[in-house]
């Protein structure tokens, strides 16, 4: 993947999307920026899975739960009256790394499909979790009365200010990761998905450091969600169910795993298909998932994989 | 006698019913290449296994220095001087020739904990790294992906890695196998010069290379040690002959076990 075709694309999608909300104005299509800001949040949690499937091998199929996990942070310190901003969300972000560290140190002792299965048994539990818990609405969610406040600073009731502080939020989720996959620590998590025995002969305890890797992606994760449950004031078990974390990966595989700006085109894909194939029909499901195998399978690379040049064998 | 730098005790190793390494004791001293010979399945890199950590042996014991190393995870052992160069090429392959030995080198820092700046630019990595490739002839393929290397090339990339990481004990496992005859006579002479810097085992089938680098002399068969003196002894030894010397001379065999 070459530095300049992934430079020009994200600077292509940062432009488009910087555009949103001016064109949603215009057009008068209010219904544009609310799917927008969703597509940008749902694309730092992408961007996040991509640090540990497409850098680390590790395919997580739960974490949809960081979402959910930072979702409910906000939602829940909502509810006891806790309205700051520089108190939820700095918890969402603890509260979702405790969670990565924890379950990871497990997770991580399991390769291959041991690996999905132990994330996917991870992120069921606490959605049965937030299914049980009556006190915060169980199956039917928790309505967040107030947006974060951040005091005079911004003001996240407002539409466009909310788009652009996702949009500024996902630039910098981007760039962390573009950052971090060519890092010393970038390079240990490359070579042990590669040849984790080699790494380990060569004096590397990768474990840690696929460990830590596994925590900064939960991490993120959690502030997509801090995001997401203020975008729709509102948080359910919905948010993190398997389903979820299934579309997050498929997002990535989409876009281009392993390239830094391929997820975020893999989820702009993804949703903006979505909302166009359930627009004409509601079993839109059928006709995606098949879609999306024959573009995995006519390429390999993702969107991003298509726009590049073809690479010698 | 100054204490060996490793020092085997006792090791054995089964695979169910296989008796991979039967009760070997011995030792490496810096300066010297101790070469490992035997016929296939003898246990050669079996007990290189044991000697990284990558196997750990049922019993027996393996001290680095004096100090008891039997029951450290392979990292912990690389670290503390430990480096090999395996049998059947273990590299990054979608990694260009530079990073693979960049990557070695990093592994001498004693954290890799940085995220920010770029490991492909860092000179700290880099130089070190080139340095090397030119040791081994290889400075010129630095640009290309590993997967594109020849398999001599390979092994040789294999031997650079090893030496990145700043060893005191090289465990070579058939550096020259499957090189050509170039390449091979290159790699004999870098091992003759680097001698006085590491204790090496040298697991080897060109009886060559073996007589003309080894100053000590192990024969395996059937994971026991039948034979151990210079190699003058061993070339005269009535049982190395009849169990391995005699049976297969130069054997050009490219088969190998697990690794
Ligand atoms: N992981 C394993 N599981 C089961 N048996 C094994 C394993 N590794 C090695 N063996 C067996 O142990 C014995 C020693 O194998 P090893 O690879 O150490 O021999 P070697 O001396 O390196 O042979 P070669 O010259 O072919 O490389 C062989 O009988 C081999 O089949
Ligand atoms: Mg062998």
């Amino acid at each position: 993947m070459s530095t300049r075709l992934q430079f020009a694309l994200g600077a292509g999608l940062l432009i488009a999307l910087a555009a949103i909300p001016p064109v949603a104005s215009l057009a008068g299509i209010p219904f544009l920026l609310t799917l927008f800001t969703r597509i940008v949040i749902v694309a730092i949690a992408s961007v996040s899975l991509n640090l540990i499937l497409g850098y680390g091998g590790m395919y997580s199929l739960g974490h949809a739960v960081y979402i959910g996990i930072g979702g409910y942070t906000v939602g829940i310190l909502a509810f006891h009256g806790v309205h700051s901003g520089l108190v939820q969300w700095p918890l969402a972000l603890a509260v979702s790394a405790l969670f990565a560290l924890v379950t990871g140190a497990l997770c991580l002792r399991t390769r291959g499909v041991y690996f999905i299965m132990i994330t996917l048994a991870f992120a069921q539990m606490v959605y049965f979790l937030t299914v049980g818990v009556a006190k915060y609405g169980g199956d039917d969610g928790l309505t967040i009365a107030r947006r974060s406040s951040f005091g005079g600073l911004v003001n996240l009731a407002d539409r466009t200010t909310f788009y652009y502080v996702s949009l500024a939020f996902l630039l910098a989720a981007v760039l962390v990761v573009w950052r971090i996959s060519r890092s010393h620590f970038g390079m240990v998590v490359r070579g042990a998905c590669a040849n984790d025995r080699r790494m380990q002969a060569l004096g590397f305890p990768t474990y840690r450091y696929r460990l830590a890797a596994y925590v900064i992606a939960g991490t993120m994760g959690g502030l997509a969600g801090a995001l997401l449950a203020n975008q729709t004031d509102f948080v359910n078990p919905e948010m993190l169910s398997w389903t979820r974390s299934g579309d997050l990966m498929i997002m990535v595989i989409l876009g281009g795993s392993g390239s830094v700006i391929g997820p975020v085109a893999g989820t702009v894909a993804y949703m903006v298909l979505e909302e166009v194939l359930s627009g004409i029909t509601e079993h839109w499901q059928i006709i995606l998932g098949p879609l999306v195998v024959l573009m995995a399978l006519v390429r390999q690379g993702g969107i991003v994989g298509w726009l590049s040049p073809k690479r010698h064998a | 006698m100054p204490d060996a730098l490793v020092r085997t005790r006792g090791l054995c190793k089964h695979f169910g019913g296989v008796v991979a390494t039967d009760n070997v004791t011995l030792e490496l001293n810096r300066g010297e290449i101790h070469a490992v010979i035997g016929p296939n399945g003898a246990g050669k890199t079996t007990l290189i296994n044991q000697l990284t950590g990558e196997l750990f042996p049922d019993a027996g014991s393996i001290l680095l220095d004096g100090r008891d190393i039997t029951r450290e995870p392979p990292a912990v052992r690389a670290r503390a001087g430990l480096a090999r160069a395996y049998q059947i090429v273990s590299i990054f392959p979608a990694f260009s020739v530079l990073q693979n030995v960049a990557l070695a080198v990093q592994a001498t820092q004693p954290h890799s904990f940085r995220f920010w700046r770029e490991a492909a630019r860092d000179a700290r990595l880099l130089d070190p790294a080139m340095e090397i490739l030119a040791r081994l002839g290889l400075e010129g393929r630095a640009g290309a992906l590993a997967s594109q290397l020849s398999h001599g090339e390979q092994r040789q990339l294999e031997l650079a890695m090893a030496l990145a990481t700043r060893p005191r004990v090289l465990l070579l496992d058939e550096p020259t196998a499957g090189m050509g005859h170039e390449e091979s006579r290159h790699i004999v002479s870098l091992l003759g010069t680097l001698k006085s810097d590491y204790a090496i085992l040298l697991v080897e089938h060109d009886m060559n290379a073996v007589f003309a680098l080894a100053d000590l002399i192990t024969v395996l068969v059937y994971g026991r040690i039948v034979a151990s003196g210079a190699p003058d002894e061993i070339r005269g030894d009535a049982e190395v002959k009849r169990a391995y010397l005699g049976e297969k001379k130069k054997a050009p065999r490219r088969t190998g076990a697990a690794d």
